[in-house]
């Protein structure tokens, strides 16, 4: 029975294997060595993240109705009942309640667009501080940099098109900042609006790109991110043996199968814990859309926060020129965002040049503290925009602190600009402090006080890792197939008399 | 499967008794209940989520199986290959992204010399071929672009309100004074553009009676305690939903702009940078509120081509 399961199993793989050659590129990819650091997991979040909105999303595109038609609501959902809306607004909350799972794929698609763009964002964190994206992984940071740009753009689409009052109100935000763009705003607001707002085809238009186009943008982009570090191979910490020429860690099979399978499971259970208990944008509490009417106390959704604190804490300036203007929303909704991304894209030659004159290949990551330069400057960076980000909620900590809006948006104000020079000294200061701290980052070991007969007391230090010892083991080398010699062979010249075409050596 | 690859033959130099091979865990015994109990756990949370599906229980109830059974069958899947698995370290080499200058310049000959063939004293297919491809990358574009949309033309600069506008409500209902109370607020629209997203004016009473001049040259623009201004945030474009009576200013929502009604709708906090523009009304003989002409400028948020003027 068992020897006749595995012949079969065994003439399948064969039939495969005759045809696709996997015993050769198998072997390597069951060897593949991941080093072991859990802040290697953070981008894989992101990764199975974007799995789950493929997945909820395609059960919602099955019910969701991209329309702004005007129907009347006849539902599941009383309080809405007989109100005029668009079907958009109908279908998302016809797929809400009269959907067996509906909400809960709702929200798991939300949940997981939150936590998709948030992994990104610690996951580039990570990179940056850690100086991942030196050469040669230049290019794989500006296609992670793209990757963030296009989950933000996808996830603002998304939260868009179910014509709630909410995201309508970001709708028409959106197409303000749009038409100021200089030079080709005011047409290019129309083109992507199909006329003036808000127009009849913005809801068709967001929902083609935000389930077709994209998602295909960020697929392509997510096979040449992963499959340029298959090229490289990861980057790995020092210690363990790790040089620049080698990867040390667990192999794929089985352990990372495991442990990487595993987390997928993770990832997708605590999402979906997170969509069946906490709620998240309930459009049916929120409403249709109308253009004339307003919620107040609204935020966006979390990473578009930076974006929304920077237009309430830009002040009220405009340039006025010859028959043109560039209007308010340019600087915080334009300017800003281009500004940030091309920082970000051109950091790793910046630093090269700049800061550490070092173009060399690097597969050993830095410890943060390693160049406190970079770390601050990240630092002071990252804090600025976290100060935008607590400034989208000047209406709601006003409200909250019974403290006056205005003195809440000044406090912003000036934090945007004080916060980040304190903070760059500050963690340079750290850098330095903890490069002198010998073994800085790993666990203490106990102090012991041992009483001697003579009455004296001694302070003893604990033996390392108080409990268990581990071994200090050395990695083992796991060869290399050498795939030359074949490779040599097929690309041998070979002379063919028969059909007269010669291959002439050079 | 899994023995075969303990026998693989590029481990081979690595002898299956190396402590390499050992597994992690400290406590193998307890490492396997828990791994089992995870999978039974997750196995009780997945029929529990059949069982939820068929009975149409509440998203909580349905989201929690499924999402506990999710979540254990995943922590069994990582405590075995954390802990029950080799712990290694192994190590791969790693071949650096450098080429040879050999290899480069076999590269570069490879390119050159059947390139030169193929294009010898053939440079103008390749300018033919040039322009056919730069022609087609530009008329592709017309299509693609040009036909999202109609040109903006005049349509940012005006609103549907003209001389001798009847202000009515969502409804259509002409408005008149006894319609609203001191310190209360309407949205209205000419009749031909009700719900308009561009056309939106909000219609207040600042006081009993008399009229409410802002600035000189707008003496009649405001009877009877009755105010109108442009809903349209010159900021971003939010519908300025708010009035605080007591202080007379109106307020956007969305960025907390806030604008003086007694000056004309002057931004006096926020990032608005200009005032809403003002509507003049006057109440005709019947007693109706009408629209002396219409707004004087462009309504709402700025925009390129809008030109300079304040």
């Amino acid at each position: 029975m068992d020897e006749g399961r595995n012949g079969m199993i065994d003439a399948i793989y064969n039939w495969i294997d005759n045809r696709l050659a996997l015993s050769k590129s198998g072997r390597h990819l069951l060897n593949k060595i991941f080093p072991d650091h859990w802040s290697f997991m953070i981008g894989e979040i992101a990764l199975y993240s974007f799995i789950v909105l493929l997945i909820s999303g395609i059960f919602l595109t099955l019910y969701f109705v991209p329309s702004e038609a005007i129907v009347t609501y006849h539902g599941a959902y009383k309080p809405l009942d007989g109100m005029r809306v668009s079907e958009a607004y109908a279908s998302t909350i016809n797929l809400t309640f009269a959907v067996r799972g509906g909400l809960f794929m709702r929200q798991l698609h939300h949940w997981a667009a939150n936590i998709f763009v948030g992994s990104i964002v610690v996951h580039m964190l990570r990179v940056f501080f850690t100086g991942a994206f030196r050469r040669p992984r230049e290019a794989n940071w500006m296609i992670g940099a793209t990757l963030l740009i296009l989950a933000i753009f996808n996830g603002f689409l998304g939260y868009s098109i179910p014509d709630d009052l909410v995201s309508g109100t970001g709708i028409r935000i959106a197409f303000s900042i749009l038409e100021s763009i200089p030079f080709v705003g005011t047409n290019l607001a129309f083109f992507l609006f199909g006329g003036n707002y808000p127009g009849t085809d913005i809801i068709p238009r967001f929902f083609i790109l935000h389930v077709l186009i994209l998602p295909l943008i960020i697929l392509g982009l997510l096979a040449g991110h992963l499959g340029m570090l298959v090229k490289h191979k990861h980057a790995q910490f020092k210690g363990r043996g790790a040089r620049n020429d080698n990867v040390v860690g667990s192999p794929l099979w089985p352990n990372y199968a495991a442990k990487a399978g595993g987390f997928f499971f993770l990832t997708t259970g605590v999402t979906a814990i997170l969509a069946a208990l906490v709620q998240i944008n309930p459009i049916w509490q929120y409403g249709p859309y109308v253009p004339y009417k307003v919620s107040y106390a609204v935020q966006p959704d979390w990473y578009m926060g930076w974006l929304d604190g920077a237009l309430r804490v830009m002040p009220a300036w405009e340039i006025h020129l010859p028959g043109h203007m560039v209007p308010n929303v340019f600087f915080p909704g334009i300017l800003l965002p281009g500004v940030t991304f091309t920082l970000i894209y051109l950091w790793p030659f910046i630093e090269a040049k700049f800061i550490t004159h070092d173009y060399s290949e690097h597969h050993l990551l830095d410890q943060p503290r390693d160049n406190p330069l970079r770390t601050s400057i990240g630092a002071a960076v990252f804090a600025f925009y976290f100060v935008l980000f607590g400034a989208s909620a000047t209406d709601v900590l006003a409200n909250y602190l019974q403290v006056s809006l205005n003195v809440v948006l000044w406090v912003f104000r000036i934090s945007c600009i004080v916060i980040p020079i304190i903070v760059f000294p500050v963690a340079y200061k750290i850098c330095l402090e903890l490069q002198k701290t010998p073994d800085a980052g790993k666990r203490k070991r106990h102090v012991i006080i041992v009483r001697d007969p003579e009455g004296a007391y001694h302070s003893v230090e604990s033996a390392e890792y108080v409990g268990y010892v581990a071994p200090e083991l050395n990695p083992v080398d796991i060869e290399e197939v050498d795939l030359q010699p074949e490779i040599d062979a097929l690309n041998t010249p070979k002379e063919t008399p028969q059909d007269g075409i010669y291959q002439v050596p050079r | 499967m899994s023995e075969t690859t303990e026998e693989h033959p590029d481990l081979e130099s690595v002898p299956l008794d190396a402590p390499q091979f050992e597994v992690a865990a400290r406590n193998v015994k307890r490492t396997e209940y828990i791994t089992f109990a995870s999978f039974i756990l997750a196995l009780i949370a997945f029929a529990a989520f059949g069982a939820a599906y068929t009975q149409n229980a509440s998203t909580g109830i349905f989201g929690l199986t499924i999402g506990l059974g999710l979540f254990f069958f995943g922590f069994g899947l990582v405590s075995w290959g954390k802990y029950l698995m080799p712990q290694g370290p192994f190590s791969e080499p790693r071949p650096l992204m450098e080429t040879t200058e050999k290899e480069k310049e076999l590269l570069k000959a490879d390119f050159t010399s059947r390139g030169k063939v193929a294009i010898k004293r053939r440079s103008f297919l390749v300018k033919a071929m040039a322009a056919a491809g730069g022609i087609f990358g530009i008329v592709a574009a017309f299509p693609l672009i040009r036909s999202l949309g109609p040109l903006p033309k005049n349509s940012l600069m005006t609103t549907k309100w003209r001389k001798g506008s009847y202000l009515t409500t969502i409804y259509g209902d002409k408005v008149k004074p006894s319609d609203m109370e001191v310190g209360g607020i309407l949205t209205v629209f000419p009749e031909d553009d009700l719900g308009s997203a561009i056309s939106q004016t909000i219609l207040l009473r600042v006081k009993e009676s008399g009229n409410i001049v802002t600035m000189a040259g707008r003496e009649d623009w405001a009877p009877d305690g009755f105010i109108a201004f442009s809903k349209v945030c010159t900021h971003a474009g939010c519908p300025v939903g708010l009035y605080e009576h007591l202080e007379q200013l109106l307020v956007c929502p969305c960025h907390q702009s806030m604008f003086n009604v007694k000056d004309g709708a002057m931004p006096v906090f926020g990032p608005a940078p200009r005032p809403l523009p003002q509507l003049p009304i006057y109440i005709d003989s019947d007693g109706y509120f009408r629209a002396r002409a219409g707004y004087d400028e462009p309504i709402g948020p700025g925009f390129w081509t809008r030109g300079g003027t304040a």
